[in-house]
């Protein structure tokens, strides 16, 4: 038998991505972002969270290729004198962390009440369903926004800083599982009728084995395509609240709130604070999207050709 | 026919019926002042019929006659919503999910699409072992392992294949393990919702002599739901003729091939294009066969008929049984019209 | 001297990742104006793509490499796309297993058959209509007045496809390619439709193509039988002959594997194993692996179809 290493090598995915150029340039690029994020605090010049390495005399420095800039700050400083290239290296991990653990809860809460609604049918279903649709018709960021103000009060706006990180994660998470619940609820309703279902209740299975043990591992190749494009919109949506001052405290910068922080200085010449962090955002965000179109592509079975 | 105690099997006077209005917005209706109207499909209109141990029981129709919907009743996956089923004497149709336990163990099922009756992502091995598992949690790993192998063997599969998928496997041997699953709990009956019918033809002779062999070694008895009478004439030792949802006709399996009574068996029968005959002669049948949801009054195949009369279009014909054992549901039969 | 249709050695490709294989393999057979032939053989065993290659209707990657189509005279297998168009839906018309594949959900009959007139001839739409309204008499359809103004969600199963066969009559073909026309019917409505196809037939002097898995069927309606197996045509000849006196063991055991043709409950006969798959096709002739006549020559030599007996043609070393 083949082990699933060579399997996989003699795989149509592996093939349509060898083939794909795009695929390839931006998962390259992703590699790229993912390493930097994680290696933070071993490659950047300084580590901006620290205060002690921060000196306000450095403010305002443009990159250095430009008159007045420094070898010592590649890209210039904010307007609190911090180095723009670590303080990009150390948002970026803040963003994916949020990013990637947003969609951890709206996976989890999407594939359970959209299993529950595709299996059950009938009333959960309806309410499951209206459910998602109320949510629906609030623009997210206005419930995300709704969120952090409730957890703001609750929790004050001092401890909210310490807490910031998970709080964004669940905010953000809470308020897009509707995406996940209908996606899977709609390859369940495929699923569910299939004979092998039918083969499973014959047998006497329980519901819950039927539909986590058999549906689910079916049903999950949608739930791969959406959470790739997921990431970027949460990782887009923590950079809009943060942009908002509902995010990330300028004292741990976010990639979005150090696009805000960067607004103020932008006519005074300072650009650089915002362009930067900005450009850095639209190309992370740009290739994860390519990543899941080409993934949505290769998935699809309609599309599929030996 | 109610003297279930004798049968492994009896159906009593069943109805299923469909709910397909959709939600409220779909039930409005406007016509003569606004209320909501209901759409039901009556897949299965007071069946009855009963299965003699180690007998196979052929129910044929065509399609949307509501022979696999007969089958799930039977299986228990759906409720009727009249009637009774009972097996071995006992009721079954109105038990609860545990109650009807060991039931699963007695009674199984085959499907037709041997791509879909296999869940795709797990092994031959983790598909027979599950039922094993569930229904046996003492079971060590070993006994699951040997019992496997063994049935696996028996339906004609290398138990040395047990680690693969079923993309792996033809639609003949993926027919043949799903068979295996639905032996691997050794069951007193099976319900077998057309097995051969996606199958070449030389694949389907294989699986139906496996089918036959299977039922001499195992005791077995069938419910064999199918739309091929030439399959139905060879396995088969009594027929249940279904159309729209109801028994026209139960026989045995020479009779109802060699005198066919109920005018809708003979219409079928002479439909059977067979090799080496020229040409037969067909009967033509008028009309359209009317859909579930409007049934038509009186007997359901009146309208196709070419003997029906007035009775025929206001009463519903009783199935009779005839001298020979057979039952018949026809005015004609019974009042003995010329039907030739 | 020529047949309406001689195909002659025709051999179909299909380009893919690993390289080509071969679909049909020197598939050669004569349809005179009237004659009903049938194509029979398991899925995948090639007949569909043979029809398909008559009309050149062969998607990519497939391809015709070699071979030639002889049609009224002329040799069509060269034919420019646009001129193949005037041949198909023309003078060779396809029917196939699904009605919904040829029929348009979002407009009425009676627009179908008028456009697809129109678009052959020249002609009104009043005369375009009465046409129409011909074709479907031909075909048995009650009331086709009604019909022309209904849409094809509003008729069964089997009056879809009486439609389809009046649409591919429009032209008055001379040749009809029906591939698996009633494997989605019920037996009592296929029984119809092969009624009526035969019946066209004799009236019409049209050729027709039969192609199905059944050989029921075929027996029932055709003149003359080709048998594939794997791409090849492995036996070719009289339908009464070939199904009372066949002589390729796969043919014999196809017959044999046929509930009614034995006594009942006895063991059909079955042919072992499976037909290979078209990227694995065994050296020598392709039923060896599963032939119980199957000698040295057989894993060898791959046999050609060559008169045998009862003016039967096979491609078997041991007959």
């Amino acid at each position: 038998m083949k082990t699933k290493f060579q399997q996989f090598k003699a795989s149509y995915f592996l093939y349509s991505f060898r083939r794909d150029m795009v695929a390839m340039a931006s998962f390259a690029v992703l590699v790229i972002f993912l390493v930097i994020a994680f290696a933070a605090p071993w490659i950047s010049p300084m580590n901006p969270y620290d205060s002690a390495n921060i000196d306000i005399m450095n403010s305002e420095i443009p990159p250095m290729w430009m008159d007045g800039g420094s070898v010592e700050f590649p890209l210039g400083t904010d307007n609190q004198g911090r180095d723009m290239l670590s303080t990009m290296f150390y948002g970026l991990r803040t963003s994916i962390i949020i990013g990637l653990g947003a969609v951890a809860i709206q996976a989890a809460i999407g594939i359970v009440l959209g299993l529950m609604a595709g299996y059950l049918g009938g009333k959960t279903d309806a309410i499951l369903m209206r459910l998602a649709d109320i949510q629906f018709s609030f623009p997210y960021l206005m419930v995300a926004i709704f969120m952090s103000a409730i957890f703001q009060v609750v929790f004050g706006a001092g401890s909210f800083e310490q807490m910031a990180i998970p709080l964004l994660t669940i905010i953000i998470g809470l308020s897009n599982w509707p995406m996940f619940a209908r996606t899977i609820r709609a390859s369940v309703m495929g699923e569910k009728n299939k004979e092998y279902v039918e083969a499973a209740r014959v047998i006497g299975l329980p519901q819950r084995i039927i539909m986590f043990r058999h549906i689910l591992p079916n049903a999950l190749t949608s739930v791969m395509v959406i959470s790739t494009i997921q990431v970027a919109n949460a990782v887009m949506s923590e950079a809009a609240l943060s942009f908002l001052g509902l995010g990330m405290p300028v004292t741990k910068p976010s990639l979005g709130s150090l696009i805000r922080s960067g607004q103020e200085y932008f006519f005074s010449g300072s650009w650089w604070i915002t362009v930067l962090p900005g450009l850095w955002l639209v190309l992370f965000v740009l290739v994860i999207n390519l990543l899941g179109d080409w993934l949505r592509d290769v998935l699809n079975p309609k599309l599929y050709k030996g | 026919m109610t003297t279930h105690q004798t049968h492994l099997l009896t159906v009593e006077n069943v109805d299923k019926h469909f709910d397909i209005s959709g939600g409220f917005l779909d039930q409005l209706a406007f016509k003569g002042g606004v209320h909501l109207e209901k759409t039901t499909v009556k897949a299965v209109n007071n069946v009855s019929l009963f299965v003699n141990k180690g007998e196979t029981l052929s129910v044929v129709g065509e399609s949307g006659c509501g022979k696999s919907t007969l089958a799930r009743v039977i299986l228990g996956l759906y409720r009727p919503n009249a009637g009774k089923v009972f097996y071995d004497g006992q009721r079954i149709d109105h038990l609860s999910h545990e109650q009807w336990l060991p039931y699963r163990r007695k009674m199984q099922m085959i499907f037709q699409d041997p791509y879909a009756s296999l869940n795709p992502r797990k092994t031959v091995r983790q598909t027979l072992e599950e039922p094993l598992r569930f229904h046996n949690p003492k079971m060590t790993a070993q006994e699951a392992v040997d019992k496997v192998a063994y049935v696996m063997e028996q339906v004609g599969v290398d138990p040395g294949w047990i680690g693969r998928y079923p993309h792996e496997f033809s639609g003949g041997q993926r027919q043949r393990i799903s068979i295996a699953r639905g032996l691997i709990l050794d069951p007193d009956f099976i319900v077998a919702d057309e097995p051969v019918s996606a199958l070449d033809v030389s694949i389907q002779a294989q699986i139906l002599n496996l089918l036959m062999d299977l039922r001499e070694k195992h005791d077995l008895t069938y419910l064999f739901i199918t739309h091929d009478l030439s399959v139905v004439r060879h396995i088969s030792s009594r027929v249940a003729v279904l159309y729209l949802g109801t028994v026209c006709e139960l026989a045995s399996a020479n009779d109802l091939f060699e005198s066919p009574r109920h005018p809708y068996t003979r219409a079928l029968l002479s439909a059977i294009p067979k090799v080496g005959e020229k040409k037969a002669k067909h009967i033509k049948l008028k009309g359209e066969v009317p859909t579930p949801v409007n049934l038509p009054s009186g007997c359901v195949f009146h309208g196709r008929c070419v003997y029906a009369r007035d009775r025929c279009r206001k009463e519903f014909p009783p199935l009779n049984e005839l001298p020979n054992g057979s039952f018949v549901s026809c005015h004609g039969v019974e009042e003995g019209w010329d039907l030739n | 001297m020529s047949h309406l249709l001689e195909v002659r050695d025709l051999e179909v490709k299909f380009a893919l990742r690993s390289g080509d294989i071969t679909a049909i393999d020197g598939a050669s057979f004569t349809l005179d104006p009237g004659e009903r032939m049938g194509l029979v053989g398991e899925s995948g065993a090639g007949k569909s793509v043979t029809g398909f290659a008559i009309i050149n209707l062969i998607s990519k990657p497939g391809f015709i490499s070699r071979g030639s189509i002889h049609f009224e005279g002329n040799e069509i297998s060269a034919y420019s796309p646009a001129r193949m168009r005037r041949i198909r839906g023309n003078r060779i018309s396809m029917i196939f297993q699904d009605p919904m594949m040829t029929l348009n959900p979002v407009y009425t009959i009676g627009f179908q058959m008028i456009e697809t007139l129109q678009a052959h001839r020249n002609i009104s739409k009043a005369q375009a209509r009465a046409i129409a309204l011909d074709k479907l008499q031909k075909v048995y359809i009650p009331s086709p007045e009604k019909r022309l103004s209904q849409y094809p969600h509003e008729l069964s199963g089997g009056m879809r496809q009486r439609i389809i066969i009046a649409i591919s009559l429009l032209a008055d073909p001379a040749i009809i390619i029906a591939d698996e026309p009633t494997t989605a019917l019920d037996v009592t409505i296929q029984a119809e439709i092969m009624d009526l196809l035969q019946e066209l037939c004799e009236n019409e002097k049209m050729g027709l193509i039969l192609i199905t898995h059944d050989l029921g069927v075929v027996s029932q309606v055709t003149e003359k039988i080709a048998v594939m197996y794997a791409g090849k045509i492995i036996e070719y000849g009289p339908t009464e002959t070939v199904v009372h006196h066949p002589v390729h063991p796969y043919t014999i055991g196809l017959i044999g594997s046929i509930p009614g043709t034995i006594e009942p409950g006895k063991d059909l006969k079955q042919i072992p194993g499976m037909m290979p798959t078209l990227t694995n096709i065994p050296p020598g002739c392709a039923f060896n692996p599963r032939c119980e006549l199957a000698a040295e020559i057989c894993t060898q030599k791959t046999p050609v179809l060559e008169e045998k007996q009862n003016g039967i043609m096979a491609a078997c070393h041991m007959k």
